[in-house]
């Protein structure tokens, strides 16, 4: 579940052998650097890249600093982790925004990458940052896919401009002309997966981008690709003119090392990572945190930044003043557990914690099912119930459970599980008063 | 730039194939360690797992070796003898009529394309086909499965988006058995196999057709992109452990990537690879060679 688990696993590994042997010898640096190479390479980094980078590492990590240093174990960290995030660009990657207007984004990658999907999951980014995309369907080739992005801008409520099978450049020109008419201010153009090898449909794309002034070239990659990831950057590149890249498909096992890979060919950045089926689940890529997730260090710069979208800064002041008082309710509860749904459910919330790698957490452990059932408990209550929970006798309990399809000690154990947040929150203001809830 | 320049410049080599590779490194080495570390490279950078390829390059060594050879033809040979048998390992399962078809995998390999492909195949065998829609969650999956159906001429049962697939399945292999169809192709919504749920529902959606039709030869494959990395064995193992597969589909070999990972499937999972996808086309499907594959890997 964790991005990168598997290859911070080893890592991790590789270093408490390293801690444990105390000062670094030139030899031991050696031997972490196979270990950390095989990882690289099982987590799909290119093979050439992953020599290169193994042989800059070393370099620095053989030096003298390592071997002054008084931690050589967290300085080859350290090493290790700037030269991974080197590697992957620094600084988030925002989508241009052309002077003027439309802003034209061109979708591209092989097939399966997840373009269509990507678009609608773009669109409703747009939206939520004020802007008005409209949706185009340019892949006249795989059955159904305009009636699949029809569907999909239908969910994210954008209008979709098409013309069934016409030739894409075409189209493309005269969305773009539509989108200046009706005050549409980014374009988003769907393409057909084509394979970069492929010349009369890479010709293709080289024509839409003679027709229409694009901002943007996003080639999109399945994260699980392999060692070819780098032909297929290079070639769409050299085509095109990638300006940027999103990696879909995030939320699998795969650790994901194409995107190093993509990184170092075409120089272009990461801009967007994909992370699951509903249309919300986009998320910029900082290079700085997926580095420190490959080591194992957690993210908890990405977890609060998710909180914060979650939770209103209202609600937050409103939640801090509760805890303060203690008047902390069954209402506030459930409130919580919107907001950790929001941020995807406990398990992506969990995938982001320092040392949560290693807990090995199932997707069942802690389910959005829980969540909704914990819900459902606690709308089956009356707001005095809510408010004062010790009045939840017997005879409520049953009522309670009825209502909610649940039983009597589910909500025994929610009344439990309350109990002792509200005792933690106690704790929490007996010290000093200025801790802040995670969410 | 600095490390980036470099791997740039690095890449520019890597275009050749990997017989190319194999003889540049053939001239430029003697049998030694770093021969047989650098044979092992070229199978890893064709995405065979690198597990698998520190076996395979052993292996290779100690024949070498032990017949006292340093001959560039015999040690390629030998390599692609061994590929050979590590594919032959697993028989490809032999087709008795009526036969159930379950096709599963993650997003985007080409699942419901492979479907259109194979329903031709059989038609063209002479057999009466029907696929069954039970991608019911992605847009318009259903749409894209009957215009296949429509190509190849085959029958195709579809509920609405969001319906149930184990329904789907149900009224596919009911109307089957009372046709005395040959032979029902399921499409299964793509799905991570990470997620629990989703594979617990392609289990349901296995009891059905076992529990319907249990005098049907029921088969489950799975789909796999070409391009995947060494995610494919994990991917491979979650869905053998889940609905126990039967082979594999290797599709979209039309591009550069070599899938490589074939080899630990058929290796240490014991699954064979069944079809393999080389095109856009419905007739752009072959029953799968290990004798071409490993041609077609140098």
């Amino acid at each position: 579940m964790a991005l990168f688990s598997s290859l911070s696993e080893r890592l991790n590994h590789i270093f408490s052998k390293l801690t444990k042997r105390g000062k670094l010898t030139e030899l031991e640096i050696r031997t972490a650097m196979r270990e950390v190479r095989i990882a690289l390479l099982e987590a799909d980094v290119n093979i050439k890249v992953a020599k290169q980078f193994i042989a800059d590492v070393s370099e620095k990590a053989v030096g003298q600093q390592v071997l002054e240093s008084l931690n050589p174990a967290q300085q080859v960290i350290k090493i290790v982790n700037d030269e991974l995030i080197a590697l992957m660009g620094s600084g988030n990657a925002k989508l241009e925004v052309s002077p003027k207007p439309p802003t034209v984004v061109l979708m591209c990658g092989l097939q399966g990458a997840g373009k269509t999907t990507l678009c609608g999951k773009l669109a409703i980014l747009l939206k939520k940052q004020g802007k008005r995309p409209l949706l185009v369907a340019c892949d006249v080739y795989r059955p159904a896919a305009i009636e699949q992005l029809k569907v999909v801008g239908g969910k994210a409520d954008v209008e979709v401009f098409e013309k069934g099978v016409q030739a894409p450049p075409k189209t493309a020109k005269q969305a773009v002309d539509y989108a200046k008419k009706m005050g549409y201010d980014t374009v988003v153009i769907d393409t057909a997966g084509r394979l970069h090898i492929d010349d009369a449909l890479m010709k293709e794309l080289e024509e839409i981008k003679k027709e229409v002034e694009v901002t943007e070239v996003l080639l999109t990659v399945d994260a699980m690709t392999g060692q070819d990831a780098v032909n297929v950057a290079e070639t769409f590149n050299e085509r095109v003119g990638v300006t940027g890249v999103i990696l879909t498909k995030l939320d699998g096992d795969t650790r994901g090392g194409a995107c190093l890979s993509i990184k170092a060919v075409t120089g272009k950045p990461i801009k967007f990572i994909g992370v699951g089926e509903k249309l919300t689940d986009l998320e910029p890529f900082y290079p700085d945190r997926m580095a420190s997730r490959i080591l194992g260090m957690g993210d908890v710069l990405s977890l609060i930044e998710k909180a914060q979208e979650a939770v209103t800064e209202q609600q937050a002041k409103e939640m801090e003043r509760k805890m303060r008082d203690a008047s902390f309710t069954l209402d506030d509860y459930l409130t919580q557990f919107e907001a950790l749904k929001k941020m995807g459910g406990a398990g992506a919330l969990m995938s982001m914690l320092p040392g949560a790698g290693k807990l090995k957490l199932k997707e069942g452990d802690l389910d959005e099912r829980k969540i909704e059932r914990t819900k459902a408990i606690i709308l089956s209550m009356t707001r005095k119930e809510r408010e004062n929970p010790q009045i939840i006798n017997a005879s409520r309990k049953r009522r309670i459970a009825a209502g909610s399809g649940t039983s009597v000690q589910e909500i025994n154990q929610l009344l439990k599980q309350f109990d002792q947040t509200k005792q933690l929150m106690k704790q929490m203001k007996g010290g000093k008063g200025k801790m802040r809830l995670p969410f | 730039m600095g490390l980036i320049g470099k791997i740039k410049d690095a890449l520019k080599k890597t275009k050749e194939g990997v017989s190319t590779k194999m003889r540049l490194l053939f001239a430029k080495n003697k049998l030694g360690d770093e021969f047989y570390d650098e044979l092992e490279e070229i199978l890893i950078s064709s995405d065979v797992s690198v597990r698998t390829a520190e076996e395979v390059v052993e292996q290779v060594r100690e024949e070498a070796i032990g017949n006292k050879v340093k001959d560039e033809r015999f040690v390629t040979d030998l390599l692609k003898d061994i590929l050979e048998d590590t594919l032959n390992e697993a028989p490809v399962p032999a087709f008795r009529y009526p036969c159930v078809i379950m096709f599963v995998g993650v997003n985007g390999v080409g699942k419901t394309t492979t479907i259109g492909k194979v329903a031709h195949y059989f038609v063209s065998q002479n057999k009466s086909v029907t696929v069954a829609a039970a991608d019911t969650f992605r847009a318009a999956a259903s749409d894209q499965l009957s215009v296949w159906a429509e190509r190849a001429k085959v029958r195709i049962v579809k509920h609405e988006e969001g319906s149930d697939p184990s329904a789907v399945i149900f009224d596919a292999v009911s109307s089957a058995k009372a046709r005395g169809t040959d032979v029902v192709l399921v499409d299964t919504a793509g799905r991570l196999h990470v997620k629990e749920n989703l594979m617990n529902e392609l289990k349901k959606m296995d009891r059905v057709v076992g529990r319907e039709f249990p005098e049907a030869q029921f088969l489950k494959f799975l789909v796999l992109d070409a391009t995947t990395g060494q995610n494919a064995v994990s991917q491979a193992r979650v869905f053998d452990e889940a609905v126990d597969l039967d082979g594999i589909v290797l599709t979209k070999l039309d591009g550069t990537a070599k899938g490589g990972f074939v080899f630990s499937l058929c290796g240490e999972l014991g699954i064979p690879v069944v079809f393999a996808g080389v095109g856009e086309k419905t007739e752009d499907l072959e029953p799968f060679d290990a004798e071409q594959f490993v041609e077609g890997f140098f």
